[in-house]
């Protein structure tokens, strides 16, 4: 058995007065793919969002890849990163967010090529040619020199897992992909997002949408009050849960 | 609810609601009948104004067409714009940084950019503009060395500071501070959604601010980055006070021999309004530029042409 992919150690976290997280644990799996549910306010996001540190943790530990996130551990000390080196630990970690923030500036093809030009310093002609072939498999093949505001939701959302996939990413973080999205429009997502799950991405997917976690995951996650509250297979955890407040939650989404 | 008794019911437009269109519906507009005599007014004016150029003598338009292109006018025309541009350049790209220090996390680096900005909006440009001009009279050298220890270079200050570096340390300095509150409110209109998605695909932060953040800020602050640019053309005049003859100084010493102030300054103003012109059709096609991305026409679609790129 390998080292899984990512190690949260009680995790802790807090916005002034308000704990969100209160002693995550969690271990995944490389190529698992994780659904978190819960309702709003339990630190599903806040979680998420630690991972790659665009917020940063209060106390215990993330480990990602056998890099400890945000930190560096020497002489039994530990000292926060350096900006840069925050920077090169994110990008082996994509990130897709609620309301895409796609760079509104940049056609379709110039949002995916961005990072790899300008962060990894590849060239054009290379970065290009994997734009394309990476908008080829979200289905927008033929959208490259579309700017933002001219792709529907669900097309700016498949441009935004392209772009996170163009750093050749070891985990994929998707942060409530489909909330922003029209009802008709959820379904192109989600299924490109299946396509993602197939070829072996490890994934962790905060969400709302049952039937995806149901049919995709490995395994759910339930969260609430900033602790995980139970967890497993999705038979498991959708149809037999065990924990009150999962059987809750549960009643008020199916 | 009690319902009104129908004959109150029954106003003029309920009355007809029934009624057959006559002439097949056609829908006729809002007449402005205002807008008609507005016009007439305007043009009866413009009419005013035509004869009172062309039938006044005093007014000498033969004067003006003469000294339009003046050598000592296109010397002040070209100085003018010189200061302009070099102050407009300084002010964009000091602004810029001081923005980005006020908005650090940095406190150091914040209020050094408060500190600066209260203090170069804070006192008069005159003051300022005069302030380095005669900076040699309170420090005649300026020594590059190590504090307190050796120096490796000294040059008078009244060498280094020459009456256009002056004039633009004045323009420009004051300038930046201005510069740096319009740029800081570019940057905050900027989704923070933005910088996020940056950091998470590995942009450091200065990257994000060149490639992301300042791009869309731009769209921002254009119009009042033009209005400045267009202010500092008149601004500009005050570097009389340090003894440049720029655009306006010029016809000025001309009218001081010839007495003939009402044509000289329209002399100005024409060169003035033709700059401004010029200005507002750039700023115009960079909007335009600028919008693009949120305006354009959408690209035709690009129908699997990639099959053969290489990987």
């Amino acid at each position: 058995m390998t080292d899984p992919l990512v190690r949260a150690v009680n995790v802790r976290k807090s916005f002034g007065d308000l704990e969100v997280l209160r002693g995550i644990n969690l271990e995944i799996d490389r190529g698992e793919v994780v659904c978190v549910l819960g309702p709003s306010g339990s630190g599903k996001s806040t979680f998420l969002r630690c991972i790659n540190h665009l917020d940063r943790i209060d106390s215990g530990e993330i480990w990602v890849d056998g890099h400890l996130i945000g930190y560096r551990r020497a002489h039994g000390k530990t000292y926060e990163l350096r900006p840069h080196e925050i920077a090169a630990q994110r990008r082996g970690i994509g990130m897709v967010f609620q309301k895409f923030n796609l760079f509104p500036h940049r056609t379709a093809l110039e949002n995916i090529t961005e990072a790899p030009i300008f962060v990894k310093r590849q060239g054009k002609a290379r970065a290009e040619a994997r734009a394309h072939e990476l908008l080829e498999r979200v289905n927008l093949g033929d959208r490259a020199d579309f700017y933002p505001a001219q792709l529907s939701g669900g097309q700016q959302q498949r441009v935004a897992i392209a772009r996170a996939l163009a750093l050749d990413p070891t985990l994929m973080l998707f942060d409530e992909p489909t909330s922003a999205l029209d009802p008709e429009l959820v379904g192109e997502v989600l299924d490109t997002m299946k396509d993602l799950a197939r070829d072996g991405m490890t994934m962790i997917v905060v969400t709302h949408e049952i039937g995806f976690a149901r049919e995709v995951a490995d395994r759910v996650v339930f969260m609430d009050g900033g602790v995980v509250v139970e967890q497993g297979p999705p038979r498991q955890v959708l149809d037999d849960p065990q924990h009150p407040r999962t059987r809750g939650f549960l009643a008020k989404v199916i | 609810m009690t319902v009104p008794p129908a004959s109150t019911r029954a106003t003029s437009t309920q009355a007809t609601a029934n009624e057959q269109p006559v002439d097949g519906g056609r829908i006729i507009p809002v007449r402005h009948p205002g807008q008609w005599i507005g016009v007439a007014a305007i043009l009866v004016a413009a009419a005013l104004f035509v004869q009172f150029l062309v039938t006044n003598e005093k007014l000498r338009l033969d004067l003006v067409a003469g000294y339009l292109f003046e050598r000592s006018v296109m010397r002040g025309l070209l100085l003018t714009l010189e200061l302009t541009v070099v102050a407009m350049v300084l002010g964009i790209v000091l602004g810029t940084l001081l923005a980005i220090m006020r908005l650090s996390g940095n406190r150091v680096l914040s209020f050094v950019a408060s500190g600066y900005i209260w203090f170069f909006r804070g006192t008069p440009i005159l003051v300022q503009l005069l302030f380095w001009f005669f900076l040699g009279s309170i420090l005649p050298m300026i020594n590059l060395g190590i504090p307190f220890g050796p120096t490796f270079v000294e040059i008078p200050t009244n060498v280094l500071i020459s009456q256009f570096t002056a004039a633009i340390l004045g323009l420009g300095l004051n300038e930046a501070a201005y510069m740096a509150e319009i740029i800081r409110a570019g940057i905050k209109s900027v989704d923070p959604g933005q910088s996020e998605a940056a950091e998470a695909v590995g942009m450091g932060r200065m990257l994000a601010y060149r490639r992301i953040i300042l791009p869309q800020a731009s769209r921002v602050v254009l119009p009042p980055i033009a209005n400045n640019t267009i202010s500092m053309l008149k601004l500009s005049s005050l570097v009389i006070v340090v003894g440049l003859p720029e655009l306006l100084t010029a016809v000025q010493l001309i009218y001081s021999r010839n007495f003939q102030q009402i044509p000289l300054l329209i002399v100005a103003s024409i060169w003035y309004l033709l700059l401004t012109t010029i200005l507002t059709i750039i700023q115009v096609r960079i909007e335009r530029r600028l919008d693009r991305s949120v305006t354009g026409p959408r690209p035709a679609i690009r129908v699997a042409e990639r099959q053969g790129t290489p990987s």
